[in-house]
């Protein structure tokens, strides 16, 4: 195939040429970055908590005096309990995707406060319950599990577990175990290491997953919060039965409706706004690609009628059907390729935008190339129309006049 | 002279429909995204309390103590109770009011117990942010220094406990205590939510108002963000060196709102020599619009979003560009002909943007359709600003202005190139 000749009779059409080039290189641009951000927040979506999130799930009530916070655990474990298919429940600060318990920063010079950390609380049972993977050190003895005295929000003092993701920002190089931290007035000493636990925060970035379980007796703020556990068939049908049984347990408490749910259900509530974006942005890509295969259609018909006379001529001195459908294939390749360099160069621009305004990172290399083929198939597919009515052309064309 | 060119338009968008329909379809897909995301940006940056933006004023101060001052650091947002009590007490705007989000526990008429939302505030609230009432009045600044167990309640509340009838006078059960009834809320739709941004930006309105006094004395339990330095039992102590109390004051001149600068300079000053702190301290005073635009209300998503969707208007409109530009040069010989024949540059100029223009018309109108779907769309999604989108007249006008001049530009290339057809050659090569 030659390609001077097609360059040749470009040059006559630089303007449509410029244009349509001009159309794929802002598709590229778009696309690229476009596929890039959904990566990302399909990314975060699968955020990997550490529990057993599909047998785990939460009841939330509020409206009752500290005093009665005994009372009211003594009851709600019991009667939570009795549900069929209940395996455990234990009294918590929050769960994974749950409302935020207990967020604060913590220090190791009583100067700095650089780290903001997740801190979940729970009785003796709770972890085993969450199904955490201890990485190293040990759990927490019956002993360490003490009541939480008036006015306080956590024990004062406590062996805790931390994150992976925690010890590595707190000491970095370093054994976590044994080693102290403070918040205000709380200390808490580490006795072991699990894999993940992410924060009920769970905003993505580093944050996530720095959180520390304190242990602790039921009863002062570790209240109104429970932790169910039940088989995974069984937490839809054990979580309704829940909300349901909580009336009669407790008929003087408010039941929390939006936070009581299963984990998989917080999970989906928790991500919805990153969905329904990802969703918009599929919507707006496909929207995108459509439009730019109907430029190209439209253009390349103009031209395959504009050239009708010319093609018959191609015809008639010797030009297969081949080499005029491989003509307009190869001039729409070219056009292509030109707005994929320009497109390219305008992609990493509109990056470096999007990452002055918004927290995303780098465009990785490898999206220009699964860019420029996802283009170069587009318009190899718009132009077939038009260039197959072309290469139909009859060579009898050449003799007529108009 | 139009009507003729509107005519020649009809038949030359008549000659080539699949041409045709490509151009509007194309327009009106950009016209459509642009307009949903601009009408849920026009929705989101909208001025929540127009008659009065100017007027009101977010009061901020940072009287820090030194350990905890940090020069650079953002102003807070919110105010310790002792300063919140000493601007009230002097009371230099032409209204003033400090506030807090709170939430308390109600009973129903059935015996149920209801969570609700609440806000402890003066009596300016009311007047100053225009609070309608259907039933009684807001409580008065005697009923502030009174400590009245009073409350102003909601439309729907009023309807969940009442069945809508007055309730004025009624007594509403918190715990074991109980408030008087003395106002009930007519439809109040403040959105976003600017008094108080902390406790989720949209949404309906608090449901119980209660004065700060009573509330302080109640003991009743606050939400937002209550940061504290140093120890301290309670955080709403007189003295707790805590913020927690948002402050609003009312300077109805521009005059007094550069008086009023002045008069919290001062407070400030007297604070630093009272030997609160050494630093000279910070000071923000901005209004309405000043504190949403600070606070970053519309989400960035919304931003991205509008971005892209311009973006993709872009690429229609060169879409666009390039099928009129086919059309005209392919009516190349018309147009020679009506050259040759004495139409000048400047009428086949005008004729080409019509037809271009009237694309843009149909496009238009069925973008105002995509748009429409797009609302449709953006108000069953799951954020918490989706009931409040909607289209407006203004929306309404301004897609078919952006349809027309964004055909106008599309066509203003294609219409030049065919005016500069030479007619001789025009006619001759076909």
């Amino acid at each position: 195939m030659h390609i001077r000749p097609i360059l040749v009779a470009l040059r006559k059409h630089k303007l449509a040429t410029f244009l349509i080039a001009m159309e794929i290189a802002l598709a590229c641009a778009v696309l690229c970055n476009a596929v890039f951000i959904i990566a990302n927040r399909l990314s975060a979506m699968n955020i990997v908590t550490g529990v057993d999130e599909a047998s785990l799930g939460e009841i939330v009530v509020t409206g009752f005096e500290p005093k009665e916070a005994s009372d009211l655990n003594a009851r709600m474990i019991a009667g939570l309990a009795a549900i069929p298919g209940v395996e455990s429940v234990h009294a918590v600060s929050s769960v994974p995707f749950g409302p935020q318990a207990g967020v604060a920063g913590v220090t190791l010079d009583h100067k700095h406060y650089g780290t903001v950390i997740d801190y979940y609380v729970g009785d003796s049972g709770t972890i085993k319950a969450l199904g955490l993977e201890l990485v190293a050190g040990a759990m927490p003895d019956a002993d360490d599990y003490q009541a939480i005295p008036d006015k306080a929000w956590l024990p004062p003092s406590a062996r805790v577990l931390v994150t992976r993701a925690l010890a590595d920002r707190l000491w970095p190089g370093e054994s976590p175990l044994g080693k102290m931290f403070w918040t205000g007035p709380y200390q808490y000493r580490v006795i072991g290491v699990v894999a993940n636990f992410m924060g009920a925060a769970a905003n993505g970035g580093g944050r996530a997953e720095w959180s520390a379980f304190v242990p602790a007796l039921p009863g002062g703020t570790l209240a109104g919060t429970y932790q169910i556990r039940a088989n995974p068939q069984d937490l839809e049908r054990v979580m309704t039965e829940a909300r349901k049984t909580v009336a009669t347990i407790a008929p003087d408490v408010v039941l929390d409706h939006e936070n009581s749910q299963s984990i998989p259900v917080l999970r989906a509530a928790h991500f919805a706004t990153d969905r329904a974006m990802a969703g918009m942005l599929i919507g707006v890509i496909a929207a995108l690609l459509g439009v730019t295969a109907l430029g190209i259609v439209g253009l390349a018909s103009f031209w395959v009628a504009q050239r009708r006379k010319q093609i018959g001529i191609r015809r008639a001195i010797g030009a297969t059907r081949g080499d005029i459908l491989r003509y307009f294939q190869t001039e729409n390749f070219l056009i292509v390729t030109f707005g994929i360099v320009i497109g390219m160069l305008l992609a990493f621009v509109l990056n470096a935008v999007l990452m002055k305004f918004y927290e995303l990172p780098h465009l990785p290399l490898y999206y220009l190339p699964i860019g420029a083929l996802a283009l170069w198939g587009l318009g190899q597919l718009a132009v077939l129309g038009p260039a197959l009515r072309a290469a139909a052309v009859p060579p009898v064309v050449a003799t007529r006049s108009v | 002279m139009f009507g003729y060119y509107f005519n020649l338009a009809m038949l030359s968008l008549k000659r080539n429909k699949v041409l045709t329909a490509l151009m509007v379809l194309t327009i009106a897909l950009g016209i459509g995204t642009s307009m949903t995301t601009l009408t849920v940006m026009h929705v989101l940056s909208g001025d929540p309390i127009p008659q009065k933006s100017a007027q009101l004023f977010r009061v901020r101060m940072n009287v820090f103590p030194d350990d905890a001052f940090k020069r650079g650091d953002r102003v807070p947002d919110n105010l310790t109770r002792r300063d919140a009590e000493a601007l009230l007490h002097d009371a230099r705007g032409d209204r003033q009011a400090a506030m807090s989000a709170g939430s308390m526990v109600v009973m129903s008429a059935q015996g149920d117990p209801l969570n609700v939302e609440a806000r402890y505030t003066n009596a300016d609230f009311f007047p100053m942010f225009d609070v309608p009432l259907r039933y009684g009045h807001a409580w008065s600044r005697g009923d502030d220094a009174g400590h009245a167990h009073v409350a102003v309640i909601s439309g729907s509340l009023n309807e969940q406990l009442f069945g809508g009838a007055d309730s004025v006078g009624k007594a509403l059960l918190v715990g074991d205590q109980s408030l008087r009834i003395i106002g009930v809320l007519g439809d109040w739709d403040m959105n976003p939510r600017f008094y108080d941004l902390s406790n989720g930006q949209f949404g309906d309105s608090e449901d119980v108002f209660v004065p700060l006094s009573t509330a302080l004395d109640m003991k009743l339990p606050t939400s937002g963000q209550t940061w504290c330095w140093g120890n301290n039992g309670n955080a709403h102590d007189a003295n707790a060196p805590c913020i927690w109390l948002q402050y609003w004051a009312q300077l109805d001149t521009p005059a007094k709102a550069v008086a009023y600068r002045q008069y919290l300079q001062n407070y400030i000053a007297l604070q630093q020599k009272a030997g609160r702190f050494t630093h000279s301290g910070q000071l923000e005073l901005q209004d309405v619009m000043q504190w949403l635009d600070a606070k970053g209300v519309v989400p960035s998503d919304v931003r991205l979003q509008m971005w892209l969707a311009l973006g993709f208007l872009g690429i229609c409109l060169i879409n666009t560009v390039g099928l009129l530009l086919a059309k005209f040069l392919r009516r190349g010989s018309e147009l020679g002909v009506r050259r040759a024949l004495g139409a000048s540059r400047r009428s086949i100029f005008l004729q080409c943007l019509i037809e271009a223009g009237m694309v843009g018309m149909v496009g238009g109108v069925f973008g105002l359709v995509l748009a429409g779907l797009g609302v449709l769309l953006v108000r069953h999604q799951p954020t918490d600003y989706a009931a409040y989108i909607h289209m407006d007249l203004r929306m309404l006008l301004a897609t078919f202005v952006l349809a027309l001049s964004s055909s106008l530009l599309a066509g203003l290339l294609p219409a030049w190139r065919a005016m500069q057809l030479s007619p001789a050659i025009a006619i001759k090569s076909n």
